[in-house]
């Protein structure tokens, strides 16, 4: 299985992840700073600010670039708990 | 001004500046408010009404139940076909009750919301909403009624995401939604005229603007340099003499005073615990040892059998990191360990640092029970919690104060180099 580097910024710890994994899937279990709400992409408490591979995160779905909206994400910030891992990126909590 | 005045007597609309008016209603039966709030004299729904020489304004409505008398009040002074704009400061149950009444009266209206109200616009009054034109607003967009202009505040949470302020820029009046506001009723209407609320005021501030004190000091950035002659809340007295003294509270009651107290450079990290036998109590003094010696650290401890939930609650809000002890007594946290960490949906907890330990016989559930809790609390757990079984070894008292020092380092942001771990191997 295809495998990718997640690094969290905040902590500076980096984990090998299979391809596919969600943000969520990782970050608590290492206890990086990113929180959580609702985990289902509804809340938004959960935005991360991708510092590196922007492009090797799932796209956002139409649901996510929604709430992104309204809680008036930046540019490159994502929900950790829809942003699947494809390839090597950095990610620390917005 | 307004001397004899009693809303209580009549159901028109009441002028308190050259063209606005008060069209709310008064609930002075209510004795609890959205469960968590008592209300000993209850309270008040304020919705404004703002004529211009090219259309009327209408700000916030009122509970459903308390229809009949706003639009009584509004019809006193306007025909629905003048209304050009409906404003919505919050979109709570009570502001909002009377909306959909409204907008069949007034279907010319446009509703003028923050980003944020649009999900719950459409959540709150489904299906029907489909129909509503709205607009979505900023702070500085602006909105005119010819000779008078709205201007809003984006000030969200407080207390809802979509919260925001609308400010009337020739009268100096701010409408400022739930914020400055209080579960108040009196048919005097006026704060220059009303009984004594003090304490209701600050109650609200405790119960519902509390928990998002950083909200309420973005929001007094934008409040703070315009010109105030009233101001307009949604429950409660009309804010008219002196209404800056309301601000200058609430930039009082959202300052850290711990930051007063001991500098900002320092971090508190505060440990609470319970103890049995004296292990995790044992243990609580070894982990502070070991926090206590990080520079930049101050370190405080407290026995929850020695004191009560509330003391407890303040300390907890202005501390930057927290640590319970407990011991596991059939297979959970104790009672007062739960007590405190159910206690605290007054305060933002969210993005401080927690911990667990402590002692246990057979399982040692409680440490993994409170760390999940945490967790819940939006709380970051940087370190899995320390468990002992039953007298903690000397090298579990050195453990201990490993514990408390990484803590303490995480907290003063002290980095450490660490090797690429594999997913698998995560717990």
């Amino acid at each position: 299985m295809a495998k990718a580097k997640v690094t969290f910024e905040d902590i500076e710890q980096t984990v090998n992840v299979p391809a596919g994994t969600r943000v969520i899937e990782v970050s608590e279990k290492i206890g990086a700073g990113i929180i959580y709400g609702c985990r289902e992409g509804d809340c938004g408490t959960c935005m991360m600010h991708v510092t590196d591979g922007w492009n090797n995160l799932t796209e956002p779905s139409v649901l996510e670039e929604k709430i992104l909206k309204e809680n008036m994400a930046s540019r490159h910030d994502r929900l950790a708990c829809q942003a699947q891992v494809l390839g090597d990126c950095t990610v620390k909590p917005a | 001004m307004n001397g004899d005045i009693d809303v209580s007597r009549h159901c028109n609309a009441v002028e308190f500046a050259d063209g606005v008016y008060w069209i709310g209603a008064l609930d002075p039966t209510l004795r609890t408010f959205d469960i968590i709030l008592s209300t000993a004299n209850g309270t008040t729904y304020n919705a404004y009404l703002i004529r211009g020489s090219e259309g009327v304004a209408v700000v916030d409505t009122v509970k459903e139940n308390f229809s009949d008398e706003f639009f009584a009040r509004l019809e006193s002074e306007v025909d629905y076909s003048e209304i050009k704009v409906i404003v919505l400061n919050h979109l709570e149950p009570d502001h909002t009750g009377a909306l959909p009444e409204l907008m069949r009266r007034a279907p010319q209206a446009k509703l003028h919301i923050s980003q944020r109200a649009t999900s719950m616009l459409k959540a709150l009054l489904k299906p029907s909403s489909d129909a509503f034109a709205y607009t979505t607003v900023n702070t500085g967009d602006r909105v005119s009624l010819g000779d008078r202009t709205l201007s809003f505040l984006h000030t969200p949470f407080l207390h809802w995401p979509d919260t925001q302020c609308t400010y009337l820029e020739e009268e100096g009046i701010l409408f400022s939604g739930d914020v400055f506001g209080c579960h108040y009723c009196d048919k005097r209407l006026f704060n220059d005229r009303v009984g004594d609320f003090r304490f209701s005021f600050d109650y609200y501030y405790a119960h519902i603007m509390r928990p998002f004190k950083k909200h309420v000091i973005d929001a007094l950035k934008l409040i703070e340099p315009l010109t105030l002659k009233q101001i307009a809340p949604t429950h409660g007295p009309i804010l008219r003499e002196r209404p800056r003294r309301y601000v200058t509270h609430y930039r009082e009651l959202s300052t850290s005073s711990l930051t007063r107290e001991i500098g900002s450079d320092d971090h508190s990290l505060v440990i609470f615990y319970m103890s049995s036998y004296g292990n995790t109590a044992r243990m609580a003094e070894e982990i502070s040892e070991g926090a206590g010696g990080v520079a930049g650290v101050r370190v405080s401890i407290y026995d929850l059998e020695g004191g009560e939930t509330e003391p407890f609650v303040d300390l907890i809000e202005e501390a930057d990191a927290l640590l319970f002890g407990s011991p596991t007594i059939n297979g959970d946290a104790v009672k007062p360990v739960w007590d405190l960490l159910s206690s605290l949906a007054v305060v933002n907890l969210k993005g401080k640092i927690g911990g667990a330990f402590g002692s246990f016989g057979w399982s040692g559930e409680a440490v993994r029970m409170i760390e999940d809790r945490m967790r819940g609390l939006k709380m970051h757990i940087p370190h899995e919690g320390m468990r002992v079984k039953l007298i903690p070894t000397e090298e579990e008292l050195d453990e201990c104060r490993s514990f408390g020092r990484r803590i303490a380092e995480v907290l003063i942001g002290k980095r450490r180099e660490r090797a690429v771990i594999d997913f698998a191997y995560l717990v």
